[in-house]
């Protein structure tokens, strides 16, 4: 069984997740509510990529990371806990926090990747949020038996 | 004067703790299935085909036997169809059965109480539909890959299958089981580098995935029934992307007596909807949920319920009724209420959950485990199912004089998973309840973690009025 995410508050990073061998999710825009930036981070190389969601260009993430990807660093970390994160993009040191996990990337001095992620990105955070539409049901689900509550936090 | 009892009393806890004939001889035989799925069907070496021979020689004498017997040829032969797949899951649930119905014996003996009725009928025949079938070969590759062969490719190839399955309220339980099923493959991917492979777990999802793609396996014929229903208890089920809380309950009948029931609700969720984002999710479509949270009885007119005591709710059959102190129906009416047989599907050791009542116990906690001293026979105590998003706690739990728990068989042995205790605090006694919060909290922390779920809910819809359908 996995343990259940961790509560973080969604308004600034909607969607982020571990898939598709990269740190991927969605970083709400400061100034236009239309607006979302498509953010990721490849596992082991750290090449990274963010664009808006009318695929333009991040002016932030010309050469090295914006601010985006250090909030989806951040919010990773919340959610999935840091060892599963720095696990996850093979960053290793002891004493972990996002913040050292966002340098040690950078330290690497990864490569930016062409934006081709970012429609597959934004169309796992369309899925992820067809959830929250989905109907309810009052039919008994007797396999739900095999996924009992845990108290254990990641 | 005595009745007759038909229902349970004290609970015997030494009965417990006695083996049961037969089930590791059982349980060895589920093992060899479960080490040839590890290494995967598709070139099986010898100890992987000795593991199947022995399922096969398990169900000797059985309807299944032929059947078996010759899927197990085939799948030696590293020549399986998606036929004889669903032959070997078919024989490792029936014997999984076995296990369900001795360990129900027991459980009848424990607690007095016996299960009583007809059995429930098998309903089956008729077309598999084209999604159903997809999910069936999607299951079927990942037999012949195995769990040590299992990689991204792979385990992401359900993805547009639960996709299309979960909008369609019919093949939900098939679309929640392979939704929860297939996050936890993506989480071990890949295959080759796992220390560990949860075998009876995953071949548990397997086999029964692939019995759910059986055309009519999830149809539950449904009478109606109309009495007063008293709530003991909150059970709540989760993983990443689904939810479920069911109502544990007896009922009474007009003019009959009492039995156990349970209602339920469930839904799909994003995987930031958690705590009590999860109350707030399933509350709307559950009136019991506030009945519940209210300490009140509910009166039911014509409610549907299935052959095994699952009512299939709808708010308009049911009526706010009188308060019911749920600990006032676990000391009166639960002893005198019978329970109904359980579905041949559902026949299971993980689906065993059985309404208890225990009082005058002492807890200890020599390790890991709380155990409940009761007459001098230890109980396990599973604190850990205990919803975090509700009042109760382990450490009330540890300190309690009654408790209100379901049985459960897991790790091959009994356990009792508390729902509610009562607690002694400067000479009053106060009740915790695990699903105070399903119906809406009122203390400061529920109150509190409401207000944070509402706002990742709301962030969330926002974001998909905006985003969807563009």
């Amino acid at each position: 069984m996995l343990p259940p995410a961790r509560p973080r508050k969604l308004a600034k990073v909607p969607f982020v997740e571990l898939a598709d061998g990269r740190l991927q999710g969605v970083v709400s825009s400061g100034s236009d509510i239309e607006r979302v930036y498509v953010s990721s981070v490849a596992a082991g190389s750290y090449e990274f990529a963010c664009s808006t969601n009318n695929n333009r260009p991040c002016g932030g993430a010309r050469g090295s990371f914006c601010n985006h990807i250090f909030a989806l660093i951040t919010e990773a970390v919340l959610q999935y806990g840091v060892e599963r994160v720095a696990r996850y993009l093979r960053v290793d040191a002891a004493d972990m926090d996002a913040q050292a996990i966002y340098a040690l990337m950078m330290g690497a001095r990864p490569s930016q990747a062409d934006s081709a992620a970012a429609a597959q990105v934004f169309s796992r955070f369309l899925r992820h949020l067809a959830y929250v539409e989905l109907p309810a049901t009052t039919d008994p689900l007797p396999e739900m038996q095999w996924f009992p509550p845990t108290r254990v936090v990641v | 004067m005595v009745p007759a009892d038909q229902g349970g009393g004290v609970m015997r806890a030494d009965l417990l703790a006695d083996p049961v004939d037969g089930l590791d001889e059982v349980l060895v035989a589920v093992a060899g299935v479960d080490q040839a799925l590890a290494a995967g069907l598709l070139r099986p070496q010898p100890a992987q085909v000795a593991g199947l021979a022995a399922l096969a020689d398990a169900v000797t004498g059985s309807p299944l036997s032929a059947r078996v017997a010759e899927a197990v040829e085939k799948a030696a032969a590293g020549a399986a169809g998606e036929e004889h797949f669903l032959s070997l899951a078919a024989a490792r649930t029936a014997l999984l059965g076995s296990v369900h119905d001795a360990l129900m014996v027991r459980v009848e003996q424990a607690t007095g109480r016996a299960q009583g009725g007809s059995s429930v009928p098998v309903p089956g025949g008729g077309q598999a539909e084209n999604l159903v079938l997809a999910a069936r070969s999607w299951l079927a590759d990942l037999a012949r890959a195995g769990w040590q062969g299992i990689d991204h490719d792979l385990v992401s190839g359900a993805e547009p299958v639960i996709s299309a399955l979960l909008p369609e309220p019919r093949l939900r339980r098939l679309a929640a089981l392979l939704d929860g099923f297939a996050a936890e493959l993506a989480a071990s991917c890949p295959g080759s580098a796992l220390e560990r492979i949860p075998l009876r777990r995953w071949g548990d999802l397997w086999s029964r995935a692939m019995l759910l793609t059986l055309p009519g396996a999830t149809e539950a014929p449904a009478s109606t029934v109309t009495g007063r229903l008293l709530p003991l208890g909150v059970d709540l089920h989760e993983h990443a992307t689904a939810a479920q809380a069911q109502v544990h309950a007896v009922f009474e009948p007009v003019g009959g007596t009492p039995f156990l029931v349970r209602a339920s609700v469930s839904a799909p969720k994003p995987d930031t909807i958690i705590g009590a984002g999860i109350w707030q999710l399933l509350r709307p479509h559950l009136s019991l949920l506030t009945a519940v949270s209210e300490g009140r009885s509910m009166d039911l007119t014509d409610m549907p319920i299935t052959g095994e005591g699952d009512l299939v709710w709808r708010d308009e059959h049911a009526r706010l009724g009188e308060p019911a102190d749920p600990f006032v129906t676990a000391r009166v009416v639960l002893p005198a209420a019978s329970a109904l047989p359980t579905a041949p599907l559902d026949r299971h050791p993980a689906r065993i959950a059985v309404p208890v009542f225990l009082e005058g116990h002492s807890a200890e906690q020599p390790g890991e485990t709380l155990t409940f001293s009761l007459a001098g026979q230890p109980v396990a105590v599973d604190t850990d199912r205990v919803p975090a998003a509700g009042p109760l706690t382990p450490e009330a739990v540890a300190t309690s004089n009654a408790c209100i728990g379901l049985l459960r068989w897991e790790a091959g042995m009994f356990r009792v998973q508390p729902l509610a205790v009562e607690t002694t605090a400067r000479k009053k006694v106060v009740a915790l309840h695990a699903g105070a919060w399903a119906g809406g909290a009122v203390d400061k922390a529920g109150v509190k973690a409401e207000k944070a779920a509402t706002d990742a809910a709301t962030v969330l819809r926002e974001r998909a009025g905006r985003l969807l359908r563009r």
